[in-house]
C-alpha cells in the first residue's frame, strides 16, 4: 500500500537520526511514543516530509504530563507522544516549526503550566483572569470549581503587538461585537483604511469543556460534544462518538452509518447556506442574503419534521443514531432536494452574474497557498487556497468509504474561493444525501454499548461543515471519560484570518471574517 | 448600465417569486406582539444580543428571526448594533467568567428603563455546561434578568412567544 509507505520511511528516517521510538497500536492509528529532548527535531524531519501538524493536546496522569501531536499525510494519521514529569514540566516547542502548533502549545501551556522552550509567541492565550497565573486548570489537583473571584476583572494587560509612526493607528473590535455574533477581541493597526497588522485576541468563551468532559459517561459526552460548536452539533457529537466507539471496539450498524452521512451532510449545506447569504450581506447585496436565508429555512423545516430538532443536536449518539429515516421522510427529501435543486439555479446565477459582487469578492482577503499550507488550514478555506484534503475521501470512515465524490478545489485564494467552494460543496452533499439514502436498508440503529477498558484510547477523525474535527478520548476506569480534546477545525483556520486580512481595506474585514467564519466556541472550548 | 439595470429588474422579479408562507401561528403571534410594542413602545422596540458564552447555535436561531419568513422587524422589533441604543438585551450562553465583565460593562451601557431576555436553556439555569471555574452559569448569576426563554437552541417561534412575554410583563 502506497500510503502507508510515509511512515515506515519516516519510522527508517528516524532511526537513522538515532530518536527511538516506541510503537503502539491504538484503533486506527499509530501511536509514536518519543523521548522529550527528540519533540522538535521530530517535527523538523516530519516538516522535511510534509507531513501535515493535525492538533496538539496533553494530560495529566499522576506525576507525569503525556504531551500529544497529531500528523498526517496521505490521509494516514500518527500520534506522536512524549512524557514530561510534573517536577520539570518542559519540552521543546514545535511552533517553530510548524505555525500551526502555535496556539495550541499555548492553550497546553495555559491549563497544564508546561513549558515550551523556543517558543516563538509564549503569551497567555486561553488564559484571561479566571484563574491565575500559577493555576493550570486541566490539572488533576484543579478542582473543577476552581477558586474564582465575585466578578472576573477584564483582561486589560495583555501585550498586544504595537506599531507606531506617523498616520498610524489602532482599531479595538470586541469582544462584543456590533451584531448577532460571537465574542472575541480583534485589534487592528491601520493607515487610513488600509490594514497594516490584525492581532486575534480569543478565549472570551472559555467554558472549560475539557474540564467539565472528565468523569461524564459516553450518553453525557455525546451531549457536551454536541456543544462545543452549536453549528457543528453533527460534526463534534460523531467526531466524539467516532472516538468513543473505536475505544471501546464497537462498530455502529450500517444504517446509522448512513444516517450519520446524511445528517452530516444536511449540517453542512445548511451552514454553508447561511454563510453564502451572509458574505453577500457583508457586501451589501442583499437579495443573495434574503434568498439564502429563505433557502435555510425551509432546509431546516425539514430537520424538524424528519429529525425533531432544527440543527439536529442529539441525534448523534455513543452506538449509532437516536433517529431514523422512514421512506416517506426519504421521499420527503428526495421532494425537498428537488425544489431546492431548482431555487439554487434561478439564485445562483444571479449572484454569479453581478458585477459588483465581482469586483468586492475577488482578489480580496486573498490567502496564499504557501500561509494555508504552513497553517494547516481546513475545510472551504484550505480548499480555496490548493489545499487539497478532504477527511471523507482521504480517510474515509463508514458511510463514506461506499461512495465516490468530488472534492471541490480552488485555487484563486480569494472570498469568490471560498464562496465558490462552499456552493460546489453544498452541490456534493446533495448527491451524498440521495446516494446514502438509496443505501439504506432496514436494520438496527444502535449498538450495544460495552464498557471500554481503563486506559483505553481513541481519535475520532471527521469531516465537519468547517473541515476535518480531529477529537481525542481516553476512557478512565467505569465507562467514565478521563480526557476529551476536541480539536475543531477553526483551531487552525483562525490563525489565517490574520494574515488574509492583510493589506485589506477596514471596512472589507466583515466580509473577509466571514469567508472563514471560524467558531469562537470551537476555539475556546 | 443597461445591462445593471436589467439586472436588477431581473433581480426584483425573482424576489417577488417567493412568497412567505401564511403562517397562521406566526401571523397572530405577530400581530399580538405589534399591537403591545405600537401602545407600550411607541411602535418600536430595539434590542442588543449579547452572546455571553453560548455554542453559537442560540446565535442561529436568533439570526433566523430577521429571515423572510419571520422577518421580525415588520412587528417593530429591530436589532441594533450599540447597548447605548437598545431597549433589551437578549443574552445567550452560560456566562463564561472571561465575558462576566464584558457582560456587566454592556448592562450599564444599556440606558434605564431596560430589559433582559435570558435566551437558552445555558442562559436559563448553566445548561450543559453548569458553574464552574470557567463558567458562571445562568444569567441571572451576573444581570438581573426579566425573563426567560429556555429551549436548546428555542426555535425562532419560542423566541417570538418569550418577547411577547416581556412585552405582556
Amino acid at each position: 500500500m502506497s500510503s502507508a509507505n510515509w511512515t515506515t520511511g519516516f519510522l527508517n528516517q528516524l532511526i537513522a537520526t538515532a530518536i527511538t521510538v516506541e510503537q503502539i497500536s491504538l484503533p486506527s492509528t499509530t501511536l509514536w511514543q518519543i523521548e522529550s529532548n527528540h519533540w522538535q527535531q521530530f517535527a523538523k524531519l516530519a516538516k522535511q516530509q510534509s507531513v501535515r501538524w493535525v492538533a496538539g493536546w496533553a494530560e495529566h496522569v499522576e506525576d507525569r504530563f503525556f504531551v500529544n501531536a497529531c500528523f498526517e499525510k496521505q490521509g494516514v494519521y500518527v500520534l506522536s507522544r512524549t512524557i514530561v514529569h510534573v517536577a520539570k514540566p518542559e519540552l521543546p516547542s514545535q511552533a517553530g516549526v510548524y505555525p500551526a502548533a502555535n496556539r495550541s502549545e499555548r492553550h497546553t501551556q495555559d491549563m497544564f503550566g508546561i513549558h515550551f522552550t523556543d517558543h516563538p509567541d509564549n503569551r497567555r492565550w486561553t488564559r484571561h483572569q479566571a484563574w491565575s497565573k500559577h493555576d493550570y486548570p486541566l490539572r488533576k489537583d484543579f478542582s473543577v470549581q476552581g477558586e474564582p473571584k465575585a466578578v472576573t476583572p477584564p483582561d486589560m494587560d495583555y501585550p498586544f503587538v504595537k506599531a507606531h509612526g506617523q498616520g498610524v493607528y489602532e482599531i479595538p473590535v470586541g469582544p462584543v461585537h456590533a451584531g448577532i455574533i460571537e465574542p472575541g477581541h480583534f485589534r487592528f493597526q491601520a493607515v487610513g483604511e488600509l490594514i497594516l497588522n490584525l492581532e486575534e485576541r480569543l478565549g472570551y468563551v472559555h467554558k472549560g469543556i475539557e474540564k467539565i468532559a472528565e468523569g461524564r459517561t459516553p450518553t453525557q459526552l455525546a451531549r457536551l460534544a454536541g456543544r462545543v460548536s452549536g453549528d457543528t452539533t453533527v460534526g463534534h457529537s460523531w467526531a466524539a462518538c467516532r472516538a468513543m466507539e473505536l475505544a471501546a471496539g464497537i462498530t455502529i450498524p450500517p444504517r446509522a452509518a448512513l444516517i450519520r452521512g446524511i445528517l452530516a451532510e444536511r449540517e453542512r449545506v445548511a451552514n454553508h447556506l447561511g454563510d453564502m447569504g451572509a458574505i453577500c450581506n457583508d457586501v451589501a447585496f442583499v437579495f443573495a442574503q434574503m434568498q439564502f436565508t429563505r433557502l435555510r429555512e425551509l432546509w431546516l423545516r425539514t430537520h424538524t419534521t424528519v429529525f425533531g430538532h432544527r440543527l439536529l443536536m442529539d441525534l448523534i449518539v455513543p452506538g449509532g443514531v437516536a433517529c431514523d429515516l422512514s421512506n416517506a421522510s426519504c421521499a420527503l427529501i428526495k421532494q425537498e432536494i428537488a425544489l431546492f435543486r431548482r431555487d439554487l439555479s434561478e439564485v445562483v446565477p444571479v449572484v454569479d452574474l453581478n458585477s459588483s459582487l465581482e469586483d468586492r469578492l475577488y482578489t480580496a482577503g486573498y490567502l496564499s497557498q504557501e500561509t494555508a499550507a504552513a497553517f494547516g488550514t481546513l475545510g472551504y478555506v484550505g480548499l480555496s487556497s490548493g489545499q487539497d484534503f478532504d477527511v471523507r475521501r482521504d480517510a474515509p470512515y463508514p458511510p463514506y468509504d461506499q461512495v465516490t465524490f468530488k472534492v471541490a478545489l480552488e485555487d484563486q485564494c480569494d472570498i469568490a474561493s471560498r464562496f465558490w467552494v462552499r456552493y460546489k460543496q453544498i452541490i456534493s452533499a446533495l448527491k451524498l444525501i440521495e446516494q446514502f439514502m438509496a443505501k439504506l436498508e432496514t436494520g438496527d440503529l444502535l449498538t450495544e454499548w460495552q464498557t471500554p477498558p481503563t486506559g483505553s484510547e481513541a481519535l475520532g477523525i471527521v469531516e465537519g461543515w468547517r473541515g476535518e474535527i480531529t477529537t481525542y478520548i481516553r476512557f478512565d476506569a467505569d465507562n467514565k471519560i478521563a480526557r476529551f480534546y476536541p480539536r475543531d477545525p477553526s483551531i487552525l483556520n483562525w490563525p489565517a484570518l490574520e494574515k488574509l486580512t492583510l493589506n485589506n481595506i477596514v471596512p472589507d474585514f466583515p466580509v473577509c471574517n466571514k469567508s472563514l467564519n471560524g467558531s469562537y466556541s470551537g476555539n475556546d472550548l | 448600465m443597461l445591462q445593471l439595470i436589467k439586472k436588477i429588474l431581473k433581480t426584483g422579479i425573482v424576489t417577488e417569486n417567493y412568497k412567505a408562507p401564511k403562517d397562521d401561528e406566526l401571523e397572530s403571534l405577530g400581530i399580538q406582539i405589534k399591537r403591545h410594542i405600537d401602545k407600550k413602545f411607541s411602535g418600536s422596540i430595539a434590542i442588543r444580543q449579547v452572546d455571553a458564552g453560548s455554542c453559537n447555535g442560540c446565535e442561529l436561531e436568533i439570526h433566523a428571526l430577521n429571515n423572510p419568513y419571520y422577518d421580525i422587524e415588520r412587528f417593530g422589533i429591530h436589532f441594533v448594533a450599540s447597548p447605548r441604543h437598545a431597549d433589551v438585551l437578549l443574552v445567550t450562553g452560560p456566562v463564561s467568567r472571561h465575558m462576566q465583565t464584558a457582560l456587566l460593562r454592556t448592562y450599564e451601557a444599556t440606558p434605564n428603563p431596560k430589559w433582559v431576555v435570558a435566551v437558552g436553556d445555558c442562559a436559563a439555569c448553566g445548561g450543559e455546561f453548569g458553574v464552574s471555574y470557567a463558567s458562571c452559569g445562568a444569567v441571572s448569576n451576573v444581570i438581573p434578568v426579566d425573563v426567560v426563554i429556555a429551549g436548546c437552541p428555542p426555535t425562532p417561534l419560542a423566541l417570538m412567544q418569550g418577547l411577547l412575554g416581556l412585552i405582556n410583563k
